[in-house]
């Protein structure tokens, strides 16, 4: 944390979007994490992220749930919806906000410890009902808000700050989503930037469920020599897969790329991913073959990173389901419906009752 | 490949301190408005005065090269009032002379002619007579001051102030020699003197030769009528005056003539407003004073009558682009402009009647004596030369500036040293962490605007000729001014082996300054930085080791930082910190850093507590201990 606020003074060559809006309009307030912290640039990749896809800050809800990842939705777009709930329950936070209001841009920042711990039911039933939002979890491998213990997704072998080694086997969430059904799987690192925006703006425009899990170095009790989630480590066995290119529906997909290296995929809003320099033996369209591939790169010592598993889209109308489709809601926004026609009153529920007595 | 800056060259972070580096003298900016924000008046005044012999002086006329450059000037518009401040630091200071160095009673039994007491000459008397030497000044006039005491009016620059800072150098045991023109400077030479320095400025204003020029005795030369002025030779003038010519002098002149008792005073431009000399907050001042301007106009006769001017003749001119670049004037009819009073300020130059050709002193072919830039030397060994002397009309600041290095070269040529070994500047480079989040200096962005200075009202101020219009600023004023300083010289230091690539000096730097990216050839490197480069490459680009991780480099727009410090805050490894750079000036004597024997504690505090002379001759950037 900082005693001075970041001063308001920016470059005279700062762009606008064409909501007239400056990068620095897309922030929130000052960041009281460690100096250094993964997070914080995870933030500014979303904060860059949402800028570019011209999104406008009051027409989304950020929410997230305990630990120094639940801070995080404070220090970008300040003027969106926001809630910070209790431990681990974020994904139904988020679940109750969309279902009320279907055209919020839902985000969602979570940790390993709020998800793949005490939030774990939570993390397994978001994914299952495919609610349309981007799920981050800022991995780092320890509890940092409570000083350092290993957390579920510490690896086995990697040790604490103070030499504990870890024993327990982790929990993957890229592997786990996979197998709930999740249709947008992708692992990234907080220090690499150029990788990471575009895989948060193709989340944000896939409908349905879409996790990233981004490797974010806890600085003061995991960047050692023994950790698996510190930068050294991250950069040293750092294997990007997958390069992934947003590419939005008005823009061609760039001509720069060798025809047969890109693959397109496209998404329901029209916008596009463009895969490059994908491995011949890979198809990010394939959920088993990802499945095996990631399990075979980490077996091999590699964190596998870029855009890895995403839905070939749109599906038919019958399976073409996200939360809102799957119980076949309205099209219109139920908090635009007064509350007299949502909620019959006491009379309706006095009538139903009656029924069963 | 673009190569590591070295930032141990001082430099490099001399660059940084736009206002330091903008300044011939390299006065320490940051450093005295940091005193003058700490209610520290004396020492400011003195960090000033060993740059700048005459803070108070230049706090009122200094024609500002700081304030330009002056990094908030690409930020909002508006510079520090620099200046101004310094003249805060001079009104509130306590008194000084303790403070000054001694004078050996022993002298080293060299003795120095000099030649005009103007700034330069006052400068080389204060470097050299610290040092054993004796000085001999030589002016014309009853007073010493040069075109300081003849040509700035009163109401810009009180006489109490010129005179307090000239006798602290007089005092120091200046032979002054009053009423005493050279008029052969081969004469001279034949003197026991072991060496000469001429500082006799530029006194001959230029001339408008049309017709009916030397018809009446109402057509004056600028800096002569303003001298007149001074010794009361003159005390009032014509209803109606034209000033010719629209620099700095023409201001002078128009609003003294208003405060001698003319009541319509119109200054003649040829060009337009963008192509006068005058610096813009003396034409606002003139402006202020209801001083009419007329551009577009080109003098082409004086009209007189029984021996009086009556009025002027103008060409009606417009300008269109010519040939190399210069303009060319083209006629579009003529006016006629009554007047009683002609005062002609359309530049000055140097008159050398006195100094014999045959005496090894070389002239060049627009008759200016031939100088070494660097030695301050003519081609007659032991004859130095500076100030308007040497090169023509410039501001004060630069006369001291030069008197500075004559008078190095003048020491090194009386010890018999080689003149073009000069001694090199020095750098402390010191952190300025107090705490986790915590810097020695007021380091937030203050988005106040430049604070207006208060004149004395339109009335009262013509009522004589000594009101200073400009009030100073007042306590409150000065408070607001002082917190729009950037402290630029509280440096972003970066040690590349620290770094972990984590970002976050990146993602929190509000001018977006920083990236992180691979090297190659300059054109690929600046097309992959975080913000386009304004001003490269006037402004510098800081460029890291290799990365210790990925082996990528840090690289630093320095043209917009605020010197907030936020990076150093957020960084983890203290891979950037801020370190204060003090740039440390050699002096006759005085290598840099080097303090006068016996010079005060406060003195010592001044040079961020280096103990004198630990940087003798090195030339190297020492490092002071950060806090790592």
């Amino acid at each position: 944390m900082s005693y001075i606020k970041k001063p308001r003074v920016h470059h005279p060559g700062l762009t606008r979007n064409r909501l007239g809006l400056t990068r620095r309009d897309y922030e929130g307030t000052m960041s009281t994490l460690c100096a250094g912290c993964g997070h914080d640039s995870i933030t500014a990749a979303i904060i860059e992220a949402f800028w570019e896809l011209e999104i406008a800050p009051h027409e989304v809800a950020k929410t997230s749930g305990i630990g120094c990842s639940g801070k995080t939705p404070t220090y970008f777009l300040k003027e969106a919806h926001g809630f910070n709930g209790v431990h681990g329950r974020m994904p139904s936070i988020t679940t109750g906000a969309h279902a009320a209001n279907r055209e919020l841009v839902c985000i969602g920042v979570s940790g390993d410890g709020d998800s793949l711990s005490i939030g774990m039911g939570q993390f397994a039933h978001v994914v299952r009902r495919n609610v349309d939002m981007l799920y981050i979890i800022e991995n780092n491998g320890v509890y940092g808000l409570t000083k350092g213990q290993f957390s579920a997704s510490a690896d086995v072998g990697s040790t604490a700050k103070r030499g504990q080694v870890n024993r327990e086997h982790p929990i993957d969430s890229v592997l786990l989503s996979l197998n709930l059904g999740a249709g947008f799987v992708a692992r990234s690192f907080s220090g690499d930037k150029e990788q990471l925006v575009p895989i948060i703006q193709a989340g944000l425009r896939h409908r349905g469920f879409a996790l990233i899990d981004i490797i974010s170095p806890c600085v003061t009790f995991n960047d050692h020599r023994g950790s698996t989630k510190s930068y050294q480590y991250t950069r040293d066995n750092y294997n990007q897969l997958v390069y992934a290119d947003f590419v939005p529906p008005a823009e061609e997909i760039a001509t720069s790329f060798e025809a047969g290296d890109v693959r397109s995929v496209a998404m329901h809003d029209g916008s596009r991913i463009a895969f490059r320099k994908v491995p011949e033996d890979y198809d990010p369209t394939d959920r088993d073959q990802v499945y095996s591939y990631i399990r075979g790169r980490q077996q091999a010592g590699e964190v596998a990173t870029g855009l890895l598993y995403v839905e070939p889209a749109p599906r038919e109308a019958t399976d073409a389901v996200d939360f809102h489709g799957i119980h076949g809601t309205v099209d219109e926004p139920l908090s635009n419906y007064p509350f007299e026609d949502l909620c019959p009153g006491a009379d309706a529920l006095e009538k139903l009752q009656k029924r069963f007595r | 490949m673009l190569k590591p800056t070295d930032t141990r060259n001082p430099d490099h972070y001399h660059r940084v301190v736009d206002c330091q580096w903008g300044c011939p003298a390299h006065t320490n900016v940051p450093e005295y408005i940091r005193l003058i924000a700490n209610g520290q008046y004396t020492e400011s005044y003195l960090l000033n005065r060993k740059s700048n012999i005459f803070p108070g002086i230049l706090g009122r006329t200094c024609d500002r090269p700081c304030e330009p450059v002056c990094r908030r000037v690409r930020l909002d518009g508006e510079p520090v009032a620099i200046c101004r401040l310094k003249r805060v630091a001079s009104d509130l200071r306590d008194d000084i002379t303790g403070f000054l160095p001694a004078i050996p009673e022993e002298k080293n039994g060299k003795r120095i002619a000099c030649i005009g007491a103007g700034c330069a000459s006052l400068t080389v008397a204060n470097d050299l007579l610290p040092l054993g030497y004796e000085v001999t000044i030589f002016e014309k006039l009853a007073k010493p001051g040069g075109l300081m005491w003849t040509n700035i009016p009163e109401f810009r620059l009180p006489a109490k102030v010129l005179w307090e800072e000239i006798d602290y150098v007089l005092d120091m045991g200046v032979d002054l020699r009053l009423n005493s023109p050279i008029d052969s400077l081969a004469a001279l030479l034949e003197e026991d003197y072991d060496a000469f320095f001429i500082g006799s400025g530029a006194p001959k204003g230029k001339e408008l030769n049309l017709p009916g020029r030397w018809d009446s005795e109402q057509i004056h030369i600028g800096i002569e009528w303003l001298e007149s002025v001074r010794f009361g030779h003159i005390d009032r003038c014509g209803d109606r005056v034209l000033v010719i010519g629209v620099g700095n002098t023409a201001m002078d002149c128009c609003r003294t003539a208003q405060r001698l008792g003319a009541s319509d005073v119109k200054v003649m431009a040829r060009k337009t407003k963008p192509h006068f000399k005058a610096s813009p907050w003396e034409l606002e001042d003139a402006i202020e004073e209801q001083v009419e301007i007329l551009e577009n106009h080109s003098p082409s006769r004086f009209i007189i009558e029984d021996g009086k001017v009556v009025a002027m003749e103008f060409d009606l001119v417009t300008w269109h682009p010519g040939e190399n670049g210069r303009l060319r004037a083209e006629k579009l009819g003529s006016k006629i402009i009554e007047c009683d009073e002609v005062i002609l300020a359309i530049g000055q130059d140097t008159a050398f009647p006195w100094i014999e050709r045959d005496i090894g002193i070389d002239f060049n072919k627009w008759d200016m004596p031939i100088v070494d830039k660097t030695t301050f030397m003519t081609s007659r060994p032991g004859v130095f030369m500076g100030g308007d002397a040497a090169w023509g009309p410039e501001n004060i600041i630069w006369g001291v500036e030069h008197g500075h290095q004559a008078a190095i070269s003048i020491h090194a040529w009386s010890e018999g040293r080689p003149l073009t070994d000069r001694p090199p500047e020095g750098m402390n480079l010191i952190s300025q962490k107090m705490g986790l989040h915590e810097w020695s200096y007021s380091n937030d962005y203050d988005e106040a605007e430049r604070v207006k200075m208060r004149h004395v009202d339109l009335q009262e101020r013509f009522k004589r000729l000594d009101i200073e219009v400009e009030e100073g600023f007042d306590i409150e004023q000065t408070l607001t001014e002082v917190e729009r300083c950037l402290n630029c010289d509280m440096q972003t230091h970066f040690e590349a082996n620290l770094c972990i690539e984590c970002d976050a000096c990146i993602d929190i730097c509000p001018l977006d300054c920083l990236t992180i990216t691979h090297n190659g050839t300059e054109e690929e490197v600046t097309r992959r930085l975080t913000a386009p480069l304004l001003n490269y490459p006037d402004q510098p680009l800081f460029v890291s080791e290799a990365l210790p991780q990925t082996g990528r480099i840090m690289f630093k727009d320095e043209d917009l930082c605020i010197h907030c410090g936020l990076c150093a805050e957020r960084c983890p490894t203290a891979a950037w910190d801020m370190r204060k750079s003090d740039l440390l000036v050699p002096y006759a004597g005085l290598a840099a850093g080097e303090l006068h024997a016996g010079m005060s504690i406060m003195d010592l505090a001044l040079n961020g507590g280096t103990a004198g002379g630990e940087l003798a001759g090195t030339g190297a950037a020492s490092t002071g201990a950060g806090t790592g």
